[in-house]
């Protein structure tokens, strides 16, 4: 591993951690608990606290690219037991928000493809399509055959409408989607030109 | 007049952020001032001999120091201007340091507004007085509220001292929290054979009159003359008769009260004496579950009573002692850990408190010394302690360190090691504290020689599976989470301020902090004064700590105690009210106000007018404020003077 | 007794995966007087994929729906989803955040006129109607079975937000099931996380979480789990063949919504509470129904 080099810390990525999650990381004392009741810490590269303690050095890169802030589920067992009542679940949903900014998770991240795929049908019809979410994110993720097994039950037991119901205002849904999708590609450009300007990295 | 102005650097404390000559040479030019100069620092040896060269050279007849708050220095201000022969009222202070310097970085506006201090000062310095305080005579007896191991000690180093002592404990029997340990730390000590002794002594010393099952209702009056009453509740036993024989605790049918001395890990008769070795070794009947005080239907411990010393008429009694001086010894309490609902909340037979786990391992204790654990009885084989449980935890308001947690758990991790050689113990801990003497090693030894298996990280949540507790944990050194199948969890539960403390604080006029612990004079160099005159601190209700630290204070609260009440006399601050009769109308407003009852009415030809108790005014300046007349005025603090302030303020 | 208007946010799963939760809980509202009038032409409140690629966006897709509700007049929102719940509800908060609300407006470009509060439907007739008045309408106590509460992660956490019931030891699930005569279970594992988010993405993942539940139900002597979150539903229920695969278990263990056993005690026709839509058979569980331990043995 190599060593964190403290003075180079992103404290502007700290600061901006801290502003969108209204949270003050600082607050945190490592005590563990977050990573103690996490039901998905077995499928993380790093734990929740030492997430909190990455993000409080400034390591940007250490953390966006990380498998955790991809698989936690919101589930808010870290956010209700912290004793510093830090929202840790807001905090790493933050990080996963930069992490997809930053274009890290790769086309292979189910869990991002999944929100993708999810996202994609309320785009198309104002309503989620389950029948057509499990498509699209099989053909994204190329996992034609996870889940098969279960959709014959599911199809017979009416559970699964082929056709999604579309809302009327299927259009200002799309609206909504169409001007989040124009404010990220603006903020990308600002981001672009300030990444000329020398900033502080962390590697 | 002649005043004499000295402007104190403090270092570079005042003198950073103030331009100190500048101050110096402003002063010059003040009405009445003769002298004016800045110095390194006022309150060091040549600083104050300085000030006595100035007084006599000059012929100043008195003196303002601006440097730091007078809660700091003002004594010795005083001192050092009546060793240079004037009247050691005839000093004021300027507070350039806490309310200029350390708050403000401008240097032209500190200068400024240290300037205005200084006048300020000079102003009210030309209306002082000479004031000439009384010699009261002192009542030689201290009261000390709590029989725990800090209160005991105080106890008996001020009889040791000559001096008669009137202990106040609440509960039955003295001893405290330490009667419920088991051994002590770092030394495995068994407690009550350290303690025992002790409590003994108390009873046995002539100089000590020992009340307990009682509790302070009131206290008036003042340092070295306090009237205190004293509440003995009824414990439905007159204990002049009771032999402690215990034939009544044997006999008693209900036997299912709970056991406060035990924490409820076993259960008790209604009528009991609290442990053996309790002083005073007498019974009391707890009113809440005793058959006969609930329905009348019973009766059995006053027809076996051999001394015939039950009764269930008594009721609760009030006695009036005299005292010169209080020693607060009240300790502590644990918090109610049931607010960690994600441990059960108490719903989980086998998760315990640090203290009950010290009842089942004394062999005292329900169990007789056998760790068996409440569910059924089985000895547990893996065992957790969780620390800080009610301790540096914001989400429940108790941001502070307990203090003696980390110590207690190494030691009931070491004695679990031995009473069960093949159990194993788990801690789960954030940071280990323990700086005491000898304490690190302990902690070493709990997990080296005793193979307690020690994890950084804090619990989540605990799930009861079959006869088993999921214990849910981080170990953050490892970077993982961990299980553990427990069969007893020991929760290491922080403590609080003993309860009812801050009432006690209010009836004592002491200070307390926004946890109830009983402030102290000051932080560093008054840690067993308060700012009450005669009202000393022992113990953890200053604040948490160990037995040994406990013991210290409390040695250090009598040698107070001794030292104020080792003369006849004490002299009375003369900074009190006084009545302009000719201008009083007897309206009552100030003996409405006065919170220490040192005003009252008086009949003078025919006319109300007020009149003060000097001895017992506080100076607190409530009835000057109060009086619509201008008739009542605080010497030192007079309206004139107060005026003189203002205007000296406004007019720059 | 006075009825209980709120507007109501069915949710997407309402018409697929969950319809049966959708029609018992229409069928259960109608008989305790609560009436539900359905948000017109709502959308998706976004779910956790909204909240996890953006919190602006996640609100906008909720702000929408508060704005829609502000035609029919009604400002509480009820909802049987904790999901929906949760996301919608953490809309309204963040919009009070300074500069929040701007920024969702720019994207819905609806600013919304009035306040508004969303609840579970749990909440509404635990708190509302009360365990007792539910028990009141019991025509057929639901005696005989042994159910495990489950509540899932998200319908009462952080409790210092959501506000309802204990968010460490949720009992609203227990009480109800008890007023309709259910022999409750002590479950210790009612809040702990099934992995709902994770399901479609990695099944794994669910099998691992879902597994330790259904295991525990069973070693309890549970007949029966009962849930109120339709992620928490289709994990246990659709995905329990996944998770006995993945432990080498072979549990069958039927997972109701509480509001299809709420109907069956109530004597509310079968069709309504879409029981026949259940994954695992809940056919041996309901026939015992109304028998003791010794009768059901027989």
């Amino acid at each position: 591993m190599e060593p964190i080099q403290l003075g180079r810390g992103d404290t502007e990525f700290i600061r901006k951690v801290e502003e969108e999650s209204r949270q003050v990381v600082k607050k945190c004392y490592q005590c563990g608990n977050c990573t103690a009741g996490c039901p998905m810490s077995f499928s993380y590269d790093y734990t929740a606290n030492q997430l909190m303690r990455l993000i409080q050095l400034g390591q940007r890169e250490r953390v966006l690219k990380s498998r955790a802030v991809w698989m936690c589920v919101t589930c808010e067992t870290c956010t209700t037991r912290c004793p510093n009542e830090i929202d840790v679940a807001r905090v790493l949903d933050v990080c996963r928000h930069m992490a997809r900014k930053a274009g890290y998770g790769g086309v292979f991240n189910n869990m991002r493809v999944f929100a993708d795929s999810f996202l994609q049908t309320v785009r198309w019809n104002g309503k989620s399509h389950e029948l057509g979410l499990m498509a699209l994110f099989k053909m994204r993720a190329m996992k034609p055959f996870s889940d098969l097994s279960l959709a014959p039950s599911m199809l017979l037991k009416g559970k699964l409408p082929y056709l999604p119901h579309r809302i009327k205002g299927r259009s200002e849904v799309a609206g909504i989607f169409k001007r989040f999708s124009e404010q990220q590609l603006k903020e990308l450009h600002a981001q672009t030109t300030d990444d000329k300007k020398p900033a502080g990295g962390d590697k | 007049m002649r005043i004499g102005v000295f402007i104190c650097h403090c270092g570079s404390n005042i003198a950073g952020t103030v331009d100190v000559a500048q101050v110096a040479a402003n002063a010059a030019k003040m009405p009445d001032v003769a002298f004016a100069v800045d110095t390194m620092y006022a309150c060091s040896e040549p600083g104050q001999q300085a000030i006595e060269e100035a007084v006599k050279q000059h012929k100043l007849t008195g003196v303002v120091v601006a440097s730091c708050s007078p809660r700091m220095h003002e004594p010795t201000f005083r001192r050092a201007v009546e060793r240079a022969g004037l009247n050691r009222y005839m000093i004021e202070m300027a507070n350039i340091r806490e309310q200029v310097s350390w708050i403000g970085k401008d240097k032209e506006a500190n200068t400024r507004k240290a300037t205005d201090l200084v006048h300020m000062a000079v102003e009210k310095l030309r209306l002082n007085r000479v004031l000439i305080p009384k010699q009261i005579p002192v009542t030689r007896k201290v009261l000390v509220v709590g029989g725990g191991v800090a209160g005991i000690q105080a106890a008996l180093d001020c009889a040791e001292g000559g001096m008669e002592v009137v202990m106040v404990e609440r509960e039955p029997s003295i001893g405290g929290k330490m009667s419920k340990l088991d051994k002590t730390f770092p030394t495995i000590d068994c407690s009550s054979c350290v303690l025992g002794p002790k409590m003994v002594d108390v009873a046995q010393n002539d100089h000590i009159d020992l009340f307990t099952y009682s509790e302070v209702e009131s206290i008036t009056g003042y340092v070295g003359n306090f009237e205190v009453t004293i509440r003995k509740k009824a414990p439905y036993v007159d204990w002049e008769k009771c032999t402690g024989c215990g034939i009544c605790t044997e006999k008693c049918p209900n036997k299912k009260s709970f056991d406060r001395h035990n924490e409820g890990m076993g259960t008790t008769t209604s009528i009991n004496i609290p442990f053996p070795q309790a002083i005073p070794k007498k019974a009391t009947i707890n009113a809440a579950t005793c058959r006969k005080l609930v329905d009348g239907k019973c009766g059995v411990c006053a027809k076996v009573c051999p001394s015939g010393a039950i009764n269930y008429e008594q009721e609760d009694e009030l006695v009036t002692v005299k005292v010169g001086a209080v020693v607060a010894a009240t300790g502590y309490d644990f918090m109610d850990w049931t607010v960690y609902r994600e441990y059960g909340a108490g719903r989980y037979k086998d998760v315990i408190t640090s203290l009950q786990y010290e009842r089942l391992l004394s062999a005292s204790g329900p169990t007789e010394g056998h760790i068996k654990r409440p569910s059924d009885g089985k000895e547990p084989k893996n065992i957790v302690f969780i620390q800080c449980v009610g301790s540096r935890d914001v989400s429940i308001g108790r941001p502070y360190c307990s203090g003696f947690c980390c110590m207690y758990t190494a030691k009931q991790a070491i004695l679990t090691k031995d009473h069960i050689p093949d159990s194993q113990s788990y801690v789960f801990y954030m940071d280990i504290r323990s700086p005491g003497k000898a304490y690190d090693e302990f902690t070493r030894r709990a997990q080296e020689e005793y193979g307690a298996q020690y994890l950084r990280g804090r619990v989540s949540t605990i799930v009861p599976l079959g006869d088993k507790l999921l214990v849910r944990g981080a170990d953050t050194l490892a970077g993982q989470q961990v299980e553990i199948e427990a069969d007893l969890v020991v929760l290491a539960v922080g403590g609080e301020a003993a309860h009812g403390a801050p009432q006690l604080a209010e009836k004592l006029r002491i200070s307390y902090d926004s946890y109830g612990f009983f402030m102290e004079g000051h932080v560093k160099l008054k840690p067993v004064e308060t700012n009450t005159a005669g009202v000393f601190l022992a113990g953890a209700c200053q604040g948490l700590k160990d037995i040994p630290a406990s013991v210290a204070q409390g040695s250090a609260a009598a040698a107070k105690a001794l030292g104020l009440l080792s003369k006849d006399t004490l002299e009375s601050d003369p900074q009190t009210a006084s009545v302009d009769l000719k201008r009083c109308v007897g309206c009552g407003k100030c003996w409405n106000v006065c919170p220490f009852g040192a005003i009252r009415e008086m009949d003078m030809r025919g006319q109300i007018k007020a009149e003060v108790l000097e001895a017992v005014c506080q100076g607190c300046g409530l009835c000057n404020a109060t009086c619509p007349q201008g008739a009542i005025q605080l010497s030192h603090f007079t309206d004139n003077q107060v005026l003189a302030e203002v205007e000296a303020l406004c007019r720059c | 007794m006075a009825e209980k208007t709120f507007a109501y946010y069915p949710g997407c799963s309402g018409a697929g995966t969950s319809i049966e939760y959708d029609k018992s809980n229409r069928a259960v509202c109608e008989e305790l007087g609560i009436k539900l009038v359905d948000i017109p032409d709502w959308n998706c409140c976004g779910s956790t994929p909204a909240h996890q690629v953006d919190h602006v966006l996640s609100a906008a897709l909720g702000a929408r729906n508060f704005a829609q509700a502000e035609q029919l007049g009604l400002d509480t929102i009820i909802t049987p989803c904790p999901a929906c719940l949760k996301n919608q509800h953490n809309a309204l908060e963040h919009m009070e955040e300074p500069g929040f609300a701007e920024r969702v407006n720019e994207l819905t470009r609806r600013p919304l006129t009035r306040k508004h509060s969303i609840k579970s439907v749990l909440q509404v007739i635990l708190e509302d109607i009360t365990p007792e008045e539910v028990a009141k309408h019991v025509k057929t106590p639901l005696s005989g079975i042994k159910i495990v509460p489950y509540y899932g992660c998200l319908m009462n956490r952080p409790g210092k937000s959501m506000k309802f019931d204990d968010d460490e030891n949720p009992m609203a699930l227990d009480r109800l099931m008890a007023a309709i005569g259910c022999e409750v279970l002590d479950f210790p594992l009612k809040q702990d996380c099934c992995g709902g988010a994770a399901g479609v993405a990695d099944n794994k993942v669910t099998s691992r979480l879902s597994g330790r539940h259904l295991q525990v139900a069973n070693h309890l002597g549970a007949d029966a789990m009962v849930v109120a979150c339709p992620l928490c539903q289709m994990n246990m229920d659709m995905r329990q063949a996944q998770a006995n695969a993945y432990y080498g278990t072979s549990i069958k263990l039927p997972v109701f919504y509480y509001t299809q056993l709420m109907g069956l005690a109530f004597g509310i026709d079968k069709s309504r509470l879409a029981l026949n839509k259940l994954i695992v058979d809940p056919a041996p569980v309901l026939a015992k129904i109304g028998k003791s331990a010794e009768e059901a043995q027989a």
